[in-house]
């Protein structure tokens, strides 16, 4: 063997007494792990080519089948791991990027699960939400920093577009060739369902998708994919995206192979070769050049649509926040480290930008110390796992939050991280038809509704338990969170306190 | 009808722009106002004196025509009509156009034509006069780049990293030179009259505003910038 040869990092386990032969682990695998044996009657499974995307060990009839992580390792190294062993191995095979899909896995803290939420004892009883009204209604957008009348003393009601959200969770943008029409689909029904957004990404929109375009949120990335006046009307909001979390100051690549049929119409590029998304706008190297391209959106769009500004969580995300509140926008959308993507360069992924607690507590300070905070919303993402990950961040500051990893994973996905392959079994991170069909998006449709109105639920509970009715009453609401395990550093920038405080 | 945009902000003359019933409308002394015509349908302005960055961005079916330069990102993201430039352009014309045309009677700045694209007939065009900063058709993944170098005595008419991250598309020059440092993602080679053929109609419009003669203008050495499939940027990468 030689010295590229990997044994397999994940073994696929065969009960051959439960085994029927039935061939469906063959024929659900597009990495054609699976393969029948005329002579002996058996399946056989080729390790070396499994992702772990457990699409057989979900589909076998007779639960014959279990995938564990292979036992065989390189001699122990607590510097050299086996990760950055076998990094070398392929670049130097390769001379190639280390490409790698999905958020960074590594093993870095997460404030999220070292915070505790409060609840109401005694005084300022709890409220309960079977009972009682609760309010989730979020609006995004520039609020009045005062009341304004006319000259008949009459109350000036003319505000600033905002987005209206029946709560504050939003599905992150995730483009069309990224995920398949049939995940884009069911994303944008949920949304429609739950009275809340789904965000494009910056692939352009499918004709099919504009008739829901009270729902959308279209997106305007250096690329400039699908971008024309239609669709910049078709959505209810336009973000400009400058950064995402899982790979700060690297451009979008979308690989030729997906880009097939319509995905090449509507991103308006060669089929099969590979999209790409620089860096930077070419036309931003400034606040006032940001400034220029919300306002130029703001005039095709007669002033009429809120502008989001996406920003990956950096080191200096308060400063840059600021400047964003400046530039005309009327949201700012901050997605953390853990973001996930299509496509990353592994080392980026896994080594740029920060965590996005400490981002958005740092942003929500900045922009409250320097008297600007009603001139944004903000929406964080990146990622946000769980109903109580939302309470937290209202908690700290955000209005709302963006969910694209958890949606994905509603619809189906195993978090195998291979989407840069375009083989994925789940039907969601692929444009190949025969895989693209497996996602019915009826069932997916109904199962991100599930997830909303159960996160729902459970914010009403948390927020009950609180004594707090109204999301509003949340926002920035620090006191409601205590650190647990935190150094005084890590408060500090949390704006909390430590739990027994 | 005629406005005068003398002293006027951009969100007021805009918004008389887009108010405007006539289809024909003529801007006077203009003076720096930006996103005119941003998204706009349907009308043919003329404006006289120096409009603001992003001048028709989005532009969706009008026809501009500029008595006097522009400034930065015009065109930017045009989807369909016509910008007619009768001076110079800033850097990022013609910026992700996706249609229409933008000619230019002088030189244009950096970034020009970058990130055009293409889907089957709706092919953008950009023919520049003069010379073109560094930066020239950078990722461009369709449309048609044409520089003519007029005046430039065959010299290259470009600056530094044409066509970097090329993946679809085309670029014309002007000129005797074949350019030098090339990634090797992108194929040059001297034009032939079928190549020229192709941009003919380009370059008769091109004269028709600007005076010349076409055939003239065409009969020098062309070189052709063109994306290399053979050496796609995936090779770049390594599953991880």
């Amino acid at each position: 063997m030689s010295v590229d040869f990997f044994y397999p990092e994940y073994e696929i386990v065969r009960d051959q007494n439960r085994c029927i032969s039935c061939r469906v682990c063959e024929r659900q695998c597009a990495n054609c792990v699976h393969a029948f044996d005329e002579a002996s009657g058996k399946m056989y499974a080729d390790d070396s080519k499994c992702v772990n995307c457990h699409r057989c060990v979900s589909l076998c009839p007779t639960r014959a089948l279990k995938i564990v992580k292979s036992g065989n390792t390189f001699k122990t190294n607590s510097n050299w791991t086996n990760d950055y062993m076998k990094e070398i191995y392929r670049q130097a095979n390769s001379g190639g990027v280390l490409l790698s899909s999905m958020g960074n896995p590594a093993d870095f803290p997460v404030y999220w699960d070292k915070i505790l939420i409060n609840a109401s004892q005694v005084t300022n009883p709890s409220i309960d939400p079977l009972r009682e009204p609760m309010e989730t209604r979020t609006f995004l957008g520039k609020k009045p920093a005062k009341i304004e009348r006319d000259c008949d003393g009459n109350i000036i009601t003319k505000m600033e577009p905002n987005l209206e959200l029946a709560l504050p969770v939003l599905f992150g943008g995730m483009s069309y060739g990224a995920i398949s029409y049939n995940a884009h689909a069911s994303l944008a029904q949920a949304a429609k369902s739950c009275g809340t957004f789904y965000n494009t990404g910056e692939g352009g929109l499918h004709k099919d998708f504009y008739q829901y375009g009270t729902n959308t949120i279209v997106q305007v990335a250096s690329g400039r994919f699908g971008v024309y006046k239609d669709y910049l009307n078709a959505g209810a909001a336009i973000e400009i995206k400058i950064g995402q979390g899982a790979k700060p100051g690297i451009g979008g690549h979308l690989p030729g192979l997906k880009i097939v049929g319509d995905i090449s119409q509507t991103r308006m590029i060669p089929q099969g070769t590979d999209a790409i998304s620089p860096a930077p706008h070419h036309d931003i190297y400034s606040i006032e050049d940001l400034h220029q391209l919300v306002y130029s959106l703001k005039e095709a769009t007669d002033y009429q649509k809120p502008i989001i500004v996406k920003i990956a969580a950096v080191h200096n995300v308060a400063a840059i926040a600021s400047g964003v509140a400046r530039s005309g926008a009327d949201i700012i959308a901050i997605d953390g480290f853990r973001g996930g993507t299509g496509a990353a360069p592994t080392r980026i992924r896994d080594n740029v930008g920060i965590p996005i607690e400490l981002a958005l507590a740092s942003v929500d300070q900045r922009l409250r110390d320097e008297g600007i905070r009603g001139n944004i919303s903000v929406i964080c993402g990146g990622s946000i796992r769980n109903s109580t990950d939302v309470v937290k961040a209202i908690a700290l500051g955000a209005d709302a939050v963006y969910i694209a990893t958890a949606a994905l994973l509603a619809m189906g996905c195993h978090l195998c991280r291979s989407c840069h392959t375009g083989n994925c079994n789940w039907g969601i991170a692929t444009q190949k038809p025969e895989l693209v069909k497996r996602l019915n998006p009826e069932i997916a449709t109904q199962r991100l509704i599930n997830l909303l109105n159960a996160w729902e639920h459970e914010i009403t509970e948390i927020m009950g338990g609180m004594g707090i009715n109204s999301i509003e009453a949340l926002r920035g609401n620090r006191l409601m969170l205590r650190g647990i395990g935190l150094t005084e550093k890590e408060l500090e920038i949390l704006g909390i306190k430590h739990a027994g405080e | 009808m005629n406005i005068n945009a003398r002293g006027l902000h951009f969100k007021d003359l805009n918004a008389q722009v887009r108010a405007a019933a006539a289809r024909d409308i003529v801007i006077d002394n203009c003076l720096g106002q930006r996103y005119i015509g941003s998204g706009l349908a349907g009308k043919n302005l003329v404006i006289n004196g120096l409009p603001g960055n992003a001048l028709g961005a989005y532009l969706d079916g009008s026809q501009i025509k500029v008595y006097g330069n522009t400034q930065e990102a015009t065109g930017d993201t045009m989807n369909e009509g016509e910008i007619v430039i009768f001076g110079d352009a800033g850097d990022a014309t013609g910026y992700a156009m996706r249609g229409g045309r933008i000619f230019v009677q002088g030189n244009s700045g950096y970034r020009t034509g970058i990130h055009m694209k293409e889907y089957q007939d709706k092919i953008p065009v950009v023919v520049i006069g003069g010379r073109v900063g560094s930066f020239l058709g950078e990722y461009q993944a369709g449309g048609v780049i044409v520089v003519l170098g007029i005046g430039q005595s065959g010299q290259l008419p470009v600056g530094y990293f044409t066509g970097t991250g090329m993946h679809g598309g085309k670029i014309f020059l002007r000129t005797d030179f074949e350019p030098e440092g090339l990634p090797p993602q992108v194929i040059c080679r001297e034009a032939t009259a079928e190549d020229k053929q192709q941009i003919l109609g380009y370059v008769q419009d091109f004269c028709a505003y600007f005076g010349g003669e076409p055939q003239q203008l065409l009969a020098p050495k062309f070189y052709v910038l063109l994306p290399n499939t053979k050496n796609p940027y995936k090779q770049l990468y390594v599953n991880n």
